[in-house]
């Protein structure tokens, strides 16, 4: 299934192609796309990966960018 | 501006105040020991950067060795030891005046897109149990009904149940005159209710409303990558490593083999991290795309993806439906032809008040030609009043005033003929030729495309009337646009009859057209065409999404007209021109151009800047200043050339 995060406050190019590369590894994930100026994390991922995703997601992001909040849409 | 960027900037500021106090300091007291001006220096330079070295240590402690803010913190911290402390502190300065700047920039136009695209109803008004509640849109069931007052968004595709009012549609479709509905008119979400209550019923759940739809398609833009942001991607990927590796062996090598001379080489080195950033590109070039995707939806075109500019951009072959793209898909009059006998003994009106009252209002006398061909348009449509027939609505839409029916006594429908009506006392007949050929009335037979309605009066041929589906307004304008923009054929398929397609191919100067192909011979037509453009051009097809779908599939790029309303036609297509008119795929073409020269600027200027500097750094022939240009100055220049795009 499909799922939209938001990545609030990321400004930073670099880190967006970062994370977009990280979480396109996790498991269950086949397919992330970042893009900087939506602020948009969206990923497809296998339904009963869908729930326990979240905290996935978050540790990567606040790996990268600790200042932006991941924010399920 | 956000909170914290305008935290960051007060404190620059307040640093790059410090930082004039030092340099002040060190040009009056220059013969002083190092150790006085440091301190000031210090204070600075931690003001200023303070943020950037905390992110890079702890980035470091996470794992994260080679991004900008560890690049950065070592450039200056070895300035700061080969003695440049100006220069260490300036350029941490100028980084972070240019990080502000990027913040800034790309939340605006963050913001200036996402402000064309607000269509986004927030709440719904719904019928339940006799009230009206406020509720979320994705609430409301197919069915129920919705009341939409002046000022508001409507937010489900509908019905309308009861009001009239003129909808805004300016924000899906970059049209600006208003939309006239009433009752039982469909209406689109996302439109804005101007002046009347509307009470609508709901067609479809907000998922598959037009709102929802144009919106996921815009969002989902992006994903779509064009091969110059792919590029760019890449080469940012391996651009920084080479670049810190070539500085590493640039403060180590030249010494050892050379001998002497560390510090030199060491402040090489650092100019080399300061330019190793590719900021500039990994901003600005999907920055570029994201403002052309914007500026083109402002007028009502979206395009799914920045790979889809690309494709616009290179497009040599258009194809194009005729029925709903170049012409409106409507019958309306467009010749009056007065037979021979009548230009000799005239015809009497059937009301001849009405025509005089065109006459007045045109405010000139209406000559005596003019006045016979109003007068058999009358005719026509008294005789065709009772019909339902859509070629009878277009006879009666050209006459254009009330037909008095209290004078006709008689009228007759003579299936596959036409229609005979008594008007006073005498017979009005309009219909084919047959009709005119089994009351043995002679008549020229006329040599036009279209459909033909022979009039006749008792037992003599008074002219005919020939109607036609009506070329679009901007047809014309949109092949001129075309070609003017180096689309090389046009060609026109149509299931039409020859006659009807040469015609219109002759009045908009197509480069070529083909009649009376069935749905899937336009597919092997389109294939065809294939064959014959050359290798890198490409190939648009442009139709109204009806039975297009495999065309619009097979082309390059598949272009669908009208969009509002068609489902098939957004699910299809790449590009979707929201309103009817054909001269925006030339608008679409133009604005893919700018937006990809735009992004060709951006990636010759800031790479070679960049590499021009790395090459006079090499040399010693460029100071830090040069390195701070190269990355912080080419990375402003590359996003505002960026945000011309948007302004498209």
């Amino acid at each position: 299934m499909k799922k939209t995060y938001i990545l609030e406050d990321l400004d930073c190019a670099h880190c967006a192609a970062k994370i977009e590369e990280a979480v396109g590894k996790l498991e269950g994930v086949s397919k992330s796309t970042v893009t900087l100026l939506t602020q948009k994390l969206v990923i497809e991922v296998e339904d009963e990966r869908a729930k326990s995703i979240y905290k996935d997601i978050e540790k990567i992001v606040k790996k990268f960018e600790p200042d932006v909040e991941v924010v399920e849409k | 501006m956000s909170k914290k960027l305008k935290k960051r900037i007060k404190r620059v500021a307040i640093g790059a105040a410090v930082y004039i106090v030092a340099v002040l300091f060190q040009t009056l007291f220059g013969e002083l020991p190092w150790f006085c001006h440091l301190p000031l220096f210090l204070a600075a330079y931690v003001i200023i950067g303070g943020d950037v070295v905390k992110n890079a240590l702890r980035n470091i402690g996470r794992g994260q060795v080679f991004d900008e803010n560890f690049l950065m913190m070592i450039a200056t911290v070895g300035a700061f030891f080969v003695g440049d402390y100006p220069e260490a502190v300036a350029v941490m300065l100028f980084y972070q005046v240019g990080e502000c700047f990027q913040s800034y920039a790309v939340g605006k136009s963050r913001k200036s897109i996402t402000a064309l695209m607000d269509i986004r109803p927030d709440y719904a008004n719904v019928l339940r149990d006799g009230d009206w509640t406020e509720v979320e849109p994705d609430e409301v069931l197919v069915g129920e009904c919705i009341m939409v007052r002046p000022g508001e968004r409507i937010p489900l595709d509908g019905v309308i149940e009861k009001g009239s009012s003129s909808l805004d549609t300016m924000a899906l479709t970059g049209e600006s005159a208003p939309r006239d509905v009433a009752e039982g008119d469909e209406v689109i979400s996302g439109c804005v209710n101007k002046n009347g209550v509307l009470e609508v019923k709901v067609s479809k759940p907000y998922g598959e409303s037009t709102v929802a739809r144009i919106l996921d398609l815009v969002e989902n833009a992006s994903s779509k990558k064009a091969k110059a942001e792919n590029f760019i991607t890449k080469f940012a990927k391996y651009y920084t490593p080479v670049v810190v590796i070539c500085a590493a062996l640039l403060a180590v090598l030249p010494p050892v083999v050379l001998g002497g001379g560390w510090s030199d080489w060491i402040y090489r080195a650092l100019s080399f991290l300061v330019i190793s950033c590719p900021c500039a590109l990994v901003i600005s070039i999907p920055l570029s795309f994201f403002g052309g995707l914007g500026g083109a939806s402002k007028e009502g075109i979206l395009i799914k993806g920045s790979n889809y500019l690309e494709t616009l951009a290179d497009t040599e072959v258009v194809v194009m439906d005729k029925t709903g793209t170049l012409t409106k898909g409507n019958f309306a009059v467009s010749k009056v032809v007065l037979s021979e006998n009548v230009g000799n003994t005239g015809i009497v009106a059937v009301k001849p008040e009405d025509i005089s009252v065109a006459a007045k209002s045109d405010d000139e006398t209406m000559g005596r030609e003019e006045r016979m061909q109003a007068v058999l348009l009358q005719l026509a449509a008294y005789a065709e009043s009772y019909s339902n027939h859509p070629i009878s609505k277009s006879l009666l839409a050209a006459y254009g005033r009330e037909v008095d029916v209290s004078l006709i006594q008689d009228a007759q429908e003579i299936p596959g003929h036409g229609v005979a009506v008594k008007v006073g006392n005498r017979e009005i007949l309009a219909g084919n030729e047959k009709l005119l050929a089994s009351r043995d009335i002679s008549f020229e037979q006329a040599d036009e495309a279209g459909t033909l309605i022979y009039i006749g009066e008792d037992n003599r041929y008074l002219g005919y009337i020939l109607i036609e589906d009506e070329i679009k307004k901007d047809a014309e304008k949109a092949i001129r646009d075309l070609k003017a923009s180096g689309v090389k054929k046009i060609v026109m398929l149509t299931g039409d009859h020859e006659k009807v397609a040469a015609k219109v191919a002759e009045n908009l100067s197509l480069t070529d057209y083909y009649a009376e192909l069935l749905p899937g011979d336009k597919v092997s037509k389109v294939e065809e065409l294939f064959t014959e453009k050359p290798e890198k051009g490409k190939l648009a097809f442009v139709g109204d999404g009806i039975n297009d779908a495999p065309v619009l599939a097979r082309a390059d790029i598949g272009i669908a007209m009208g969009g509002l309303g068609s489902d098939a036609a957004i699910e299809a297509a790449d590009v979707v021109i929201m309103t009817d008119e054909p001269s925006k795929i030339a608008r679409a073409m133009k604005i893919s151009r700018k937006t990809l020269a735009i992004v060709k600027q951006n990636i010759v200027f800031a790479i070679g800047i960049k590499v021009l500097v790395l090459l006079l750094a090499a040399a010693g022939m460029a100071s830090m200043w040069a390195a701070v240009f190269a990355d912080v100055g080419v990375a402003v220049i590359a996003i505002l050339n960026a945000m011309r795009a948007l302004r498209a």
